[in-house]
């Protein structure tokens, strides 16, 4: 049974509560039972009566107390469900889960996969067959149902697919299924052309119910280029509230790594369905762009792959030197920066600078010579892929390049000179164009009857020229000739690119043909019909989410369905290569608009979270149990048993808390007040209440012989744990290292930190400079311990440290143990030794740590009365060194009480001296 | 069961409360009387009477060293009571007398038993006449009437729920203390007073309380009963009866007083979470004044 959310496991209590009413009859009638009470002095009490008479009845309050008590433990007994799972009609069909599996399923793909997961295991549960279908591959033999188990692991390795599912397709294939099953239909929540037939179908073989949800759905439309601007759109299917979205756009980097752009944001107005974001990028980096993607939407749908209809093609445009004074209009190149300039970018400059530029066609305008090292390299450039676009003119005409022996960057040999025809001086009228022959690549252009020639250059009868004519004059003499070399071609116009020679520059046509040579950009998509008869190869596929991989299989499809058919297994989006272009195929059409999902009333529509079932039996009857005790101490107030005579003890108890924190307060001021008003020297608490012991020992005779030898004159040393106390107030703390330590905590880090760059010193001291090896176990615990410590470079004491001089001069620093090295913090690098001066100057700052391990505290502990607690070496030797570890003692606290003042000390005679006393 | 067992068994019941009652009453007659050495200041009678010689029994304390001194024997020096006097005790052992309200407090008889026994033990050593007024054990003095007081205080239980003064015996001139807890019937106290001062007869009463009929520290539904369980009283709010409780009980101490007043008595009243000693202390003054 299902009340709401809430579902029941044994709904037949329930009945228990129509008990309640009774209980309360009953309940009402029997007031609490009365204390009997021996009292000598009820002799007084006889005949003295109750002001309330209606209280012998049970308080109202008690009863709603105990009733909601009893409707608790009533409730809770019959096993309340919170979201209660599992409880669609139990069913023994064949389960098939069925994924929409396009673009739009990847927006969220692990939860739908984890949903789908959870449902297989309860229909495993449930002895229940299943099969999993992925509408975007469906597959051919119908619907195999296995055990559910089985499944799982294959919906873990399923992905969905790039492309939008064919519902009509889906329908035909559902109508062909036998049997019966209930259906988990996973929505991508969009709308498709055949959705409800496919519907339909599936409500012939059982029940079905619809998975919907998830994050939102966005898409972006392909790129449009226009007005110098980029334009995307992106779109949603649902119009809601306002919502922005990002987009990235993704090209290569300098460096060819995949890199974002530009970023802009998408605002979609409330209501609103569509977004346009405008990008206006230079043209270096817009020929670099790959895709246009949502952030943080990693789907196919989101993602606008970009082609070659964004690249602006670059052209390099080379002519002769201008040694002539000439009009503009004369120049070789006038013509064709007009006809190019509103389509491609340009280049100019010497071949040098522009060949490393690797510019998609170089045009040579009446360039006759040019060195054996620039032809190479255009050659070289031409090989892997360049267009080379060479004009005739006078200098080309009076050369000897190509007449003998065809040049390589010619497509023919030419003859001596050239002819003029139908000038003042010649026979004939100038040359019309005969009409393109069919392999040419102007196939199909109308020649305007304007265009003559009057000069041109002659190409040399040769086997191979028939071939290589793209374009003849009347007469038959080629015009236009082109061959391939290597990947690229080389495509010589017979006249010159001005108007000079021929009229062609000035008409139409030559901007035509120059398209046709693809030197100007193809600034839109072709037509379909434009592509009939070529070939594209799949270079690049999308996957759902909105990432390029290269193809695994070949994909080859006509030229005339490339824009037209429908993406599918066969043609997935991608990247596609046809012949002197890519073209880019993206799931969204520039039209494509997105629709939610539309469900006839009645389906069953569930969200994709699946909210845990939560069993309230134990926390009911939590509940009705804590009631059922309230209720004994409302009964026991009632009857006057609930305060005995234990009430003054636990005020007590409550007044003796609220004292303690103040206590405490009074504690720590009294503890800083003790520490500030002498130096005080401490240690930090270790743990070890042994190695605590002996380094308050040893910080007792260091502070004993402190007072006797120096100005120093520290009070009692101290413990301090580094999680409770205030470290500031010592300047100087001894860290005995342990190997069971505990870490400190993140705060005491923190604190120790600001200790530190506070200019506090730490003498960490391993303990262990007996043991013979290169680390002991102390070193590693030091090493755990001080990793988060902002610990400077260190470096042994160097013979001029001014530890060894503070006050005695000193060259070793032993402790019980002598021998091992301390090391303090590194001098700066540069500091040098001046010739002359016993030190280097290194006059700035504290060392903030000491690190050694001569157990310095052993030999420095006195006990109560001041005899020595270790033995330190052996006889008069180990006493001496005992004093030296003394005399290190007085050092160090010399050191951090005074800091550099020692080091200064140093250099007072050479002040008195700059003084000239 | 035999007779000798129930005897035997009897008479350790007898025995056991009845050596720490007269040792405990013993001991708080002595501070009484250890006091009033000390101020150098007489009891009931400060004139010398005679000597006599020590006699087993008699404490060391006792014992007039200076005239000691002078012989080989040990004397005690006797002083003259004046007026000798017959004291009548009249201990309430009622049942509603074995009502404690705590356990560290004292029972109210139990307070009662000991007031009484010291007292009588500081009269017998005072050379009072001592007794009870259940006519039972008629005024004596001397250890043994200590000893047969302490064996009626220690083993008497009325089964009364309350105790009801009886004064038999009264002579002119006798002294009566009535330490109840007054609770019971006021007439039947009227009754005897009158009967006592009819007689020339004049004492002392002595209330004893617990703590908690004073205070009345109830609350809540409440069937009060009394000790013997015979009188029974239901409320369902006893806080709301405190006020009128307490109103009547001192009804009950103005009325006791007055009685008092009236017939030439003391009255004073005692709660068990005091000393007993404030209240021996006061009876013994009340019985100083003549």
């Amino acid at each position: 049974m299902v009340i709401g959310p809430i579902g029941f496991a044994a709904p037949a209590l329930l009945w228990g509560l129509l008990a309640l009413p009774v209980l309360y009859l009953l309940l009402r009638a029997v007031p609490p039972a009365p204390v009997r009470r021996r009292f000598p002095g009820v002799a007084l009490l006889l005949g003295l009566k109750d002001d309330e008479s209606q209280s012998d009845k049970t308080p109202w309050w008690l009863l709603v107390l105990r009733m909601l008590a009893v409707a608790a433990a009533i409730i809770g007994f019959a096993g309340p469900v919170l979201n209660p799972d599992g409880e669609v009609a139990r069913s023994d069909a064949p389960l098939l889960i069925l994924f929409d599996g396009g673009w739009a399923d990847a927006r969220d793909w692990d939860a739908r996969r984890a949903r789908a997961q959870e449902a297989l295991a309860e229909a495993g549960r449930e002895g229940r067959t299943a099969s999993v279908v992925m509408l975007t591959d469906l597959p051919v033999e119908g619907v195999l149902f296995q055990a559910a188990n089985g499944w799982n692991e294959r919906v873990s390795g399923m992905t969905p697919n790039a492309w939008e599912p064919d519902f009509v397709e889906a329908a035909a294939w559902a109508e062909n299924l036998t049997g019966h099953f209930d259906t988990l239909w996973f929505s991508d929540g969009l709308a498709y052309e055949g959705r409800p037939d496919l519907l339909t179908v599936l409500q012939t073989y059982g029940a079905i119910r619809v998975i919907e949800g998830g994050r939102p759905t966005y898409a972006l439309r392909p790129v449009v280029y226009d007005d110098d601007a980029l334009r995307v759109v992106a779109v949603r299917p649902t119009e809601g509230i306002g919502a922005e979205v990002e987009i990235a756009v993704h090209g290569l980097n300098p460096a060819g790594q995949d890199s974002i752009l530009a970023v802009g944001t998408a605002d979609f107005a409330p209501g609103d369905t569509e977004a346009e974001v405008a990008f206006t990028l230079q043209p270096e980096l817009r020929n670099r762009i790959t895709r246009f993607q949502i952030s943080g939407h990693r789907t196919a749908g989101a993602t606008s792959l970009a082609d070659d209809g964004l690249r602006r093609r670059e052209v390099a445009l080379l002519a002769a030197g201008n040694e002539r004074e000439t009009l503009q209009l004369l120049s070789p190149l006038h013509y064709l920066n007009n006809a190019l300039e509103p389509s491609v970018d340009l280049l100019d400059g010497e071949l040098e600078a522009i060949l490393p530029a690797n510019p998609d066609v170089i045009v040579l305008a009446d360039i006759a010579q040019l060195t054996q090292s620039q032809t190479r390299d255009i050659a070289a450039w031409v090989a892997q892929g360049g267009l080379l676009v060479r004009f005739a003119g006078p200098r080309l005409a009076a050369s000897d390049i190509s007449r003998d022996v065809e040049d390589p960057l010619m497509p023919v040999r030419l003859r001596q000179g050239g002819r003029s025809v139908g000038g003042t001086l010649t026979w004939g009228e100038p040359k019309a164009l005969l009409p393109f022959p069919e392999n040419s690549p102007f196939y199909g252009l109308t020649i305007p009857q304007d265009v003559v020639v009057n000069a041109q250059v002659v190409a040399q009868p040769d086997p191979a020229l028939a071939e290589r004519v793209i374009a003849a004059l009347a007469d038959g003499t080629p015009l236009v000739t082109r061959k391939s070399l290597g990947a690229g071609q080389v495509v010589l116009f017979h006249v010159t690119a001005n108007a000079d020679w021929s009229t062609l520059p000035l008409s139409g046509l030559f901007v035509e043909m120059l398209e046709r040579l693809s030197i100007s950009s193809h600034t839109a998509l072709p037509a379909p019909e434009d592509l009939e008869g070529t070939t594209w190869v799949g270079e690049k596929a999308l996957d759902a989410f909105g990432s390029l991989h290269d193809v695994d299989t070949v994909i080859t499809t006509a030229g005339e369905s490339l824009l037209i058919q429908r993406l599918s297994q066969a043609l997935p989006p991608g990247l596609y290569a046809g012949p002197d272009r890519q073209i880019a195929l993206n799931v969204m059409r520039e039209d494509t608009v997105l629709r939610p999902a539309t469900w006839p009333i009645g389906t069953v529509i569930e969200g994709l979270t699946l909210t845990p079932e939560t069993r309230l039996k134990g926390p009911m009857l939590t509940g009705s149990l804590g009631l059922f005790l309230l209720d004994v101490l409302a009964a026991l107030w009632l009857t006057g048993r609930l305060w005995g005579r234990s009430i003054p003890k636990s005020a007590m108890i409550v007044l003796l808390a609220s004292a303690l924190p103040m206590d405490v307060k009074a504690q720590d001021d009294a503890f800083a007040i003790g520490v500030t008003t002498d130096v005080v020297l401490a240690h930090v608490l270790t743990g070890d209440s042994e190695v605590d012991r002996t380094a308050q020992a040893g910080l007792a005779g260091l502070t004993r012989v402190l007072n006797q030898r120096t100005s120093i004159e520290p009070s009692s040393p101290v413990g301090v744990d580094l999680e409770r106390d205030e470290l500031s107030f010592f300047p100087f703390l001894y860290w005995p290292i342990t190997q069971n330590q505990p870490l400190p905590s993140d705060e005491a880090y923190a604190k120790l930190n600001r200790y530190l760059r506070g200019g506090g010193m730490i003498l960490f001291d391993t303990r262990d400079a007996d043991i013979p090896g290169r680390e002991g176990a102390n070193a590693v615990a030091l090493r755990r311990l001080a990793g988060s410590l902002n610990i400077p470079p260190l470096e042994r004491i160097p013979e001029d440290h001014v530890l060894t001089r503070a006050f005695y001069l000193l060259q070793d620093f032993p402790g019980r143990y002598a021998g091992r090295d301390v090391w303090v913090e590194a001098a700066p690098p540069g500091a040098e030794q001046i010739e002359g001066m016993p030190f280097r100057n290194l006059n700035d700052g504290v060392t903030p740590v000491v690190i050694g391990g001569n157990d310095w505290a052993s030999a420095w502990a006195i006990d109560r009365t001041g005899n020595r607690m270790f033995p330190v070496g052996r006889g008069f030797t180990g006493e001496r060194q005992r004093e030296i570890a003394y005399r290190f003692g007085v050092n160090l606290m010399m050191h951090v009480l005074t800091g550099n003042y020692k080091s200064d000390q140093v250099h007072v005679p050479a002040l008195l001296d700059r003084l000239g006393q | 069961m035999s007779d000798a067992r129930q005897l035997r068994r009897g008479a350790a019941e007898l025995s056991a409360p009845f050596p720490p009652l007269l040792a405990e009453a013993e001991q708080l007659a002595a501070t009484v009387m250890f006091g009033e050495h000390g101020r150098r200041r007489a009891g009931l009678g400060d004139e010398f009477w005679q000597y006599r010689p020590a006699a087993e029994g008699d404490e060391a304390r006792l014992i007039d060293w200076r005239r000691s001194a002078k012989s080989d024997v040990h004397f005690i020096r006797q002083k003259e009571w004046q007026a000798a006097q017959s004291v009548l005790l009249w201990p309430d052992l009622s049942e509603s007398m074995a009502f404690s309200s705590h356990k560290n407090l004292p029972t109210k008889d139990h307070r009662v038993r000991l007031v009484a026994l010291a007292l009588a033990t500081l009269l017998v050593r005072g050379g009072e006449r001592v007794g009870l007024a259940d006519s039972e054990t008629p005024p004596a003095t001397g250890e043994t009437q200590l000893l047969r007081l302490a064996e009626a205080l220690a083993s008497g239980r009325e089964a009364l729920e309350y105790g009801a003064p009886e004064l038999r015996g009264l002579r002119p001139n006798v002294r009566a203390v009535l330490v109840s807890d007054f609770m019971g019937d006021i007439a039947k106290v009227e009754t005897a007073l009158q009967k006592a001062s009819d007689r020339g007869v004049r004492g002392a009463l002595l209330q004893v309380l617990d703590p908690a009929e004073e205070a009345f520290p109830y609350d809540g539904r409440t069937i009060f009963e009394s000790m013997g369980g015979q009188l029974q009283h239901e409320t369902l709010k006893a806080g709301d009866l405190r006020r009128r409780y307490l109103d009547r009980l001192a009804a009950r101490k103005d009325e006791l007083t007055r009685l008092a007043r009236a017939s030439g008595w003391q009255y004073q009243c005692h709660h068990t979470d005091s000393s007993a000693q404030i209240a021996l202390m006061w009876l013994y003054r009340a019985l100083e004044q003549r």
